[in-house]
């Protein structure tokens, strides 16, 4: 049951946020539902622990370990967005009396990115992607200004162009699944069974179809270009869910029909994932040197942790799946922590332009603060779970014997680490360009900030037996041997 | 041994492929935005027709029931949408600007049809049913020269009709490859495929007041440029 709470009460509290009399708490509504619905995604998580699997509908509502620490991410940092929302909307915005309908939205957005990791079915999950983009164009567009307008279209238009591509593939999938003697209920479990028998022509078409569709959705290059625009726009809760889990969720289709694609011997396609991820990887590393604008820096760093994500699934090892999915979980909470630094100062300083930023230490010593702690995370730096995942991705895919793959990867890391010091060091330290601001950001915004950091301090130096467990049964899931 | 029955409706569903990918070539010449939009109709309803056809042969619920719903959202539901979200003069006020003159476009689209044939071409003879050769690649077609109109054209309500004609095409492949897919994912992807007229017409209309107008090459604002250190 817990399974069909967490679907379904992100959906409760979109109702209720647009009841005209609640309209006025839309806030705290949001806040509480999704704090029940991070509870229920933890008790399904905590069942697929004991039980291996968590059947809530048998072949429509189904959870494994891939899609519970799914679940767990998704919640998570919907909730905590929705916390640092409070105060920076109330800055920020100047249609106040419209939040309701922002909250109401962002409810509706949260509801799909639950939906994907619930759905057995595989069609539907489809759908889910689809509703996923949808949604998230509206709340990019919220603010209504050119520039939120013009980047709310460039996504809309991207990443829907990508929606009848990925549905032929979808299609295609489920005439091999069907002529290869499955039944009509297709659902990821029955399609790992089958993946064998399944005919590798019309599994590689297939794949090569969703993963264009859904790989423009996730931000990868070069079908990137909207990612960047989408996320230096929207406000900044919204860009925390976007970069966090936004390109994560159809990233996580796309590694499931991998999965299911490795498992199938004639179709030789790991070789082609490791290339296609560090194109991305490469194409970031050098973007990340030149950006202006320290909320698109950040967008550009997801594009190369999403690279590093498909890189790592291609070395097809169950090390390197373990990697992936630490990745995954690492980068997720760590992103939207840089967006929330990211928005403090913009909340302080008014400005995105990272050569207008000066000493930011003395101006804020919290918001500074926050954003070094960040950077280091997100840039790989030790102790920090980023350079843990990082570091096994690597020596998987040295003992997978991807030595030449590994060796790129490991300098356009660095480059990107070295890009990412050198602007956030340019904003740190110096004379300071503006006056001190003696008001801190909001109370709700900088409760956000010490959650989100909790995470992100302690999977570093420590794994909890639960986290590693689950962590290992998704690893499982997406294969490798 | 093949009825005379059967043979009838196959080549029926054979000429309904030929009319989808005619209308997709329309739709690449047409110039007013009526008219294109005239045209994505038109090919809905010969999706649509396939769907009965076939459906009708086999007896299929499934297929008939996803004909119905083809005319319900393509043909009446989204049409009326656009009608009452947008403002009449996006549609008459003038001619698409387009970045590719016409026959041009024409030849690019033809080029794009016997790609199709080709990149299809080794499941169509593995699969020996003249449903699946008619319908696979005349839909790959189709989303291959939808892909292209949307790429070629610069205002947003073309854009948009590209893509429900890159649609048009997995759907007709759709009743050849997948015939009895649930009706409940049915369902689901044409109320999604709506949801997306809807969000994109909202988008439009917002762009329209805001802007002032919805040629995309207007909307250039946001770009890198690189920076310079010191």
């Amino acid at each position: 049951m817990a399974l069909m709470f967490a679907v379904s009460l992100p959906l409760l509290a979109a109702f209720l946020c647009w009841l005209p009399p609640l309209r006025r708490m839309a806030w705290v509504i949001t806040i509480v539902i999704l704090a029940l619905t991070l509870s229920a995604a933890c008790v399904t998580a905590w069942q697929v622990l004991l039980n291996g699997r968590f059947i809530a509908i048998a072949g429509w509502f189904e959870a494994d370990g891939l899609s519970a620490l799914l679940l767990v991410m998704v919640t998570f940092v919907c909730i905590v967005a929705a916390i640092y929302s409070g105060g920076y909307m109330q800055h920020e915005t100047e249609s106040k009396e419209r939040l309701w309908w922002f909250y109401s939205n962002y409810n509706l957005f949260v509801f799909s990115l639950v939906a994907v990791p619930s759905l057995a079915r595989v069609n539907l999950v489809w759908v889910a992607v689809e509703l996923v983009t949808l949604f998230a164009t509206l709340l990019v567009g919220y603010e209504s200004t050119p520039g939120a307008l013009e980047a709310a279209w460039k996504m809309a238009i991207l990443t829907i162009m990508g929606a009848p591509i990925s549905l032929f593939g979808f299609l295609t999938l489920y005439w091999a699944f069907r002529t290869s003697g499955g039944g009509t209920a297709e659902t990821w479990q029955s399609l790992y069974v089958m993946a064998s028998t399944m005919s590798p022509n019309l599994l590689k078409l297939s794949f090569l179809l969703v993963f264009v569709g859904f790989g423009a959705k996730s931000g990868l290059a070069p079908m990137h270009t909207w990612l960047p625009d989408a996320h230096s726009q929207a406000p900044t809760p919204i860009c925390a869910v976007l970069s966090g889990m936004k390109t994560t969720i159809p990233l996580y289709a796309v590694l499931r029909l991998l999965s299911i694609v490795l498992r199938s011997p004639e179709a030789r396609i790991g070789e082609w994932m490791v290339i296609v991820g560090l194109f991305s990887v490469g194409i970031a590393a050098f973007l990340l040197l030149q950006v202006r604008d320290y909320k698109r820096m950040f967008a550009y760093s997801t594009v190369e942790h999403m690279g590093i994500i498909l890189t790592a699934t291609g070395f097809a090892t169950h090390a390197a799946a373990y990697g992936a999915v630490a990745q995954m979980l690492n980068h997720s909470i760590t992103k939207s922590l840089c967006f929330y630094a990211a928005g403090m100062v913009l909340l302080a300083l008014e400005t995105r332009d990272i050569s207008q930023v000066r000493g930011l230490f003395r101006i804020s010593p919290f918001a500074g603060g926050a954003l070094l702690l960040c950077s280091l995370a997100i840039a790989g730096a030790p102790p920090f779970p980023i350079f843990l995942s990082e570091f096994s991705i690597l020596s998987a895919g040295l003992r997978s014997g991807h030595s030449a793959a590994v060796i790129i990867l490991a300098v356009l890391i660095v480059i990107a680490f070295i890009a990412i010091f050198l602007q956030v060091n340019s904003m740190l330290f110096g004379e300071p360009s503006h006056v001190a601001t003696p008001a801190l950001a909001p109370r709700s915004c900088r409760t956000a900030v010490l959650i989100a950091v909790a995470p992100v301090l302690l999977l570093g130096v420590y794994i909890p037996g639960p986290v590693h467990s689950l962590m290992t049964l998704a690893a499982q899931q997406l294969g490798g041997h | 041994m093949v009825s005379a029955h059967t043979q009838l409706i196959q080549g029926l569903n054979a000429l309904a492929a030929g009319l989808v990918l005619l209308a997709a070539f329309a739709m690449v010449t047409t110039r007013q935005v009526q008219g294109v939009l005239r045209f994505l109709v038109v090919q809905s309803l010969f999706v649509a027709a396939s769907a009965f056809l076939i459906g009708f042969n086999r007896g299929s619920i499934d297929l008939l029931a996803l004909g119905c719903i083809m005319i319900a959202s393509k043909v009446i539901t989204i049409p009326w949408v656009l009608r009452r979200m947008l403002p009449a003069d996006l549609y008459e006020r003038r001619e698409i600007d387009q970045l590719i003159n016409i026959p041009t476009s024409l030849l690019i689209a033809l080029s794009l049809a016997i790609a199709a044939e080709f990149l299809v071409g080794p499941l169509v003879t593995a699969a020996k049913d003249p449903v699946v050769q008619a319908n696979l690649p005349i839909g790959m077609a189709g989303l291959l020269i939808g892909a292209y109109s949307l790429v070629a054209r610069r205002e947003a309500i073309p854009q948009l009709i590209g893509i429900l004609a890159m649609e048009n095409g997995a759907f007709f492949a759709g009743i050849a490859i997948a015939p009895d897919l649930p009706l409940i994912a049915e369902l689901a992807i044409a109320i999604d495929v709506i949801l997306i007229v809807v969000v994109v017409g909202v988008l439009t209309r917002n762009i329209t007041r805001t802007v002032g107008t919805t040629e995309a090459a207007a909307m250039s604002e946001l770009r890198e440029e690189p920076r310079t250190w010191h």
